[in-house]
């Protein structure tokens, strides 16, 4: 009785969780001009306008591109920040930790406005280089907090060793922190890529007209409901599903060995 | 020894500075703008005046923290029997299957949850097409564009969110606890509420907190679902940016935004262990 209860409860959850995402896919299958009931397809018309659509295809790429370009910057300054801090006694390290983890605490809108007033200030337009640059912002702390919190006494002996073995500092940087940081370095690159993919509130305040795919998909919701927008984000659905079997099987794959 | 130092201190270096520029100058300029008047000279505290003088500014931070209130209470009533049947009813071998599964839309991206929402919600959406159906109602119910359309996409997302952190609660506590509990004599509701309940505190407070900052914090969800009936204090924010380009009054409302989110952390501190993260 109890556990046909739980069954229960457990079924209407998920059913809450995946009604969105199921008339989403769905609907993208719709042979007529709106997403709504009834359904007369499927057809993969919509899924065909799409992949012609010069503007959506573009700011895939950018999305693209600003994630990946975003990600290595932040993780590369967290990285050697994480280094710094773990394997050196500098001084107030606890006062500088927190001033690199800060802009984690404050909302991506305000983060957002503040680069936009600050870039307006300097002349500098509005452009996918700026965003990029907000984006290293956000991930940046991420990434440091990260990789900071696996690096263990055990790695400093290793680089010791490597050290009295004549490396110099960079070779031990590059030759021995980094692969043995593997899985932190690619979880915090992960992680960083996906916030970027999917941030909007900095790339609609910071670009104009070159944007990225969450901005074109605002751009697209202005016409109100159409079959349009839910083949653009089944598409993104099925990627970011995909990104997150393959993040899934590599961390357990590290796990196990 | 001091050698050794300096290479610490250039490895750390492009973080620190990057920091300095682009989220620290940036910030500090906004504060300072928030000083001025847009239409005016010198230095002034009319924005900070004007929050508390205009009605719809008010209305705007009154609706923000209702409706964060309400999600975050709802999404912890329908998280946590989830969570928990999560991690006692489900098998083991099951679990993270179980798991990967009920967050799996938290990897869609925001702004099209937020329209899937729209499509079920919609005048001629799929629940108003089974309510006519069944002969519940003659008319469609209004339900996009409401405040009740704000809350269902907000609670959507973060019981995603709270299941994971009470989820990851659960599983760390010993099942010893419960077992204690029930020798000495207490019922099952007993031993939930005066042992796990309290010992599973941090994986709520953790989850309510995130889930308060970034509710609070969105423009989208609000935008997308709400409407324009009933402003939240980020879309009175963007409102201010796009429409007015009033940017020292758009700066004073953020900071009032920061302010109200720092008291939340300030609040929650003791559960939150942020230096962990």
């Amino acid at each position: 009785m109890r556990k046909a209860a739980a069954i229960a409860y457990a079924a209407l959850l998920y059913g809450f969780i995946f009604l969105p995402v199921a008339m989403l896919i769905l609907f993208s299958f719709q042979g007529s001009q709106v997403p709504v009931p009834p359904f007369n397809g499927p057809s993969l018309k919509w899924y065909q306008a799409i992949l012609s659509d010069s503007r959506l295809t573009v700011a895939l790429l950018n999305s693209i591109a600003v994630a990946i370009l975003s990600s290595l910057v932040a993780v590369v300054l967290g990285f050697l920040a994480a280094w710094g801090f773990a394997r050196f006694s500098l001084k107030w390290p606890g006062f500088w930790k927190a001033v690199i983890t800060l802009p984690l605490t404050v909302s991506y809108l305000i983060i957002g406005m503040g680069l936009l007033i600050f870039f307006n200030g300097l002349g500098l337009p509005k452009s996918l280089f700026a965003l990029g640059i907000a984006h290293v912002v956000i991930n940046m702390p991420l990434c440091f907090a990260i990789i900071l919190s696996q690096m263990t006494a055990n790695q400093a002996n290793i680089e010791r060793a490597a050290r009295d073995l004549g490396a110099r500092d960079w070779q031990v940087l590059v030759l021995i922190t980094a692969p043995m940081l593997w899985p932190a370095l690619f979880a915090s690159f992960f992680l960083a890529v996906t916030f970027s993919w999917d941030e909007f509130i900095m790339a609609f305040l910071l670009t104009r007209f070159d944007t990225t795919l969450p901005v074109e998909i605002w751009n697209l919701l202005k016409g109100g409901l159409s079959p349009r927008t839910n083949a653009v984000g089944a598409l993104v659905f099925a990627v970011s599903v995909i990104l997150a079997i393959v993040f899934e099987l590599v961390a357990f794959r590290k796990r196990n060995t | 020894m001091r050698n050794a130092n300096t290479a610490g201190w250039l490895a750390a270096a492009p973080a620190l500075a990057f920091t300095l520029v682009f989220f620290i100058l940036p910030f500090a300029g906004m504060v300072l703008l928030s000083l001025t008047a847009k239409d005016a000279d010198g230095w002034t505290l009319a924005n900070y005046q004007q929050f508390f003088s205009n009605r719809s500014y008010w209305l705007g931070l009154k609706n923000s923290l209702e409706i964060t209130a309400i999600v975050t209470l709802v999404s912890i009533v329908l998280a946590y029997p989830f969570a928990w049947i999560l991690a006692h009813v489900v098998p083991e071998r099951w679990q993270r299957l179980a798991l990967l599964l009920a967050i799996l839309p938290f990897w869609t991206s925001y702004v099209v949850r937020s329209y899937s929402w729209l499509l079920v919600l919609a005048e001629k959406g799929v629940i108003n097409d089974l309510i006519q159906g069944l002969g519940l109602a003659d008319a469609p119910i209004q339900m996009a564009n409401t405040r009740f359309a704000t809350i269902t996409g907000f609670v959507h997302f973060f019981v995603m969110l709270l299941t994971l952190t009470i989820y990851a609660n659960l599983k760390q506590l010993s099942p010893n606890y419960a077992k204690a509990a029930a020798d000495l004599g207490a019922s099952p509701f007993r031993t939930f509420w005066h042992v796990i309940l309290p010992l599973t505190l941090p994986g709520i407070m953790v989850g309510a907190f995130l889930t308060f900052v970034l509710a609070i914090g969105d423009y989208i969800t609000p935008q997308i679902l709400g409407g324009n009936n009933e402003l939240v204090l980020p879309q009175v924010i963007m409102m201010q940016i796009g429409r007015r380009g009033d940017f020292p009054l758009s700066s004073a409302l953020a900071i009032i935004l920061m302010l109200v989110i720092t008291l939340a952390y300030v609040a929650c501190a003791r559960w939150l262990k942020l230096e962990r993260v």
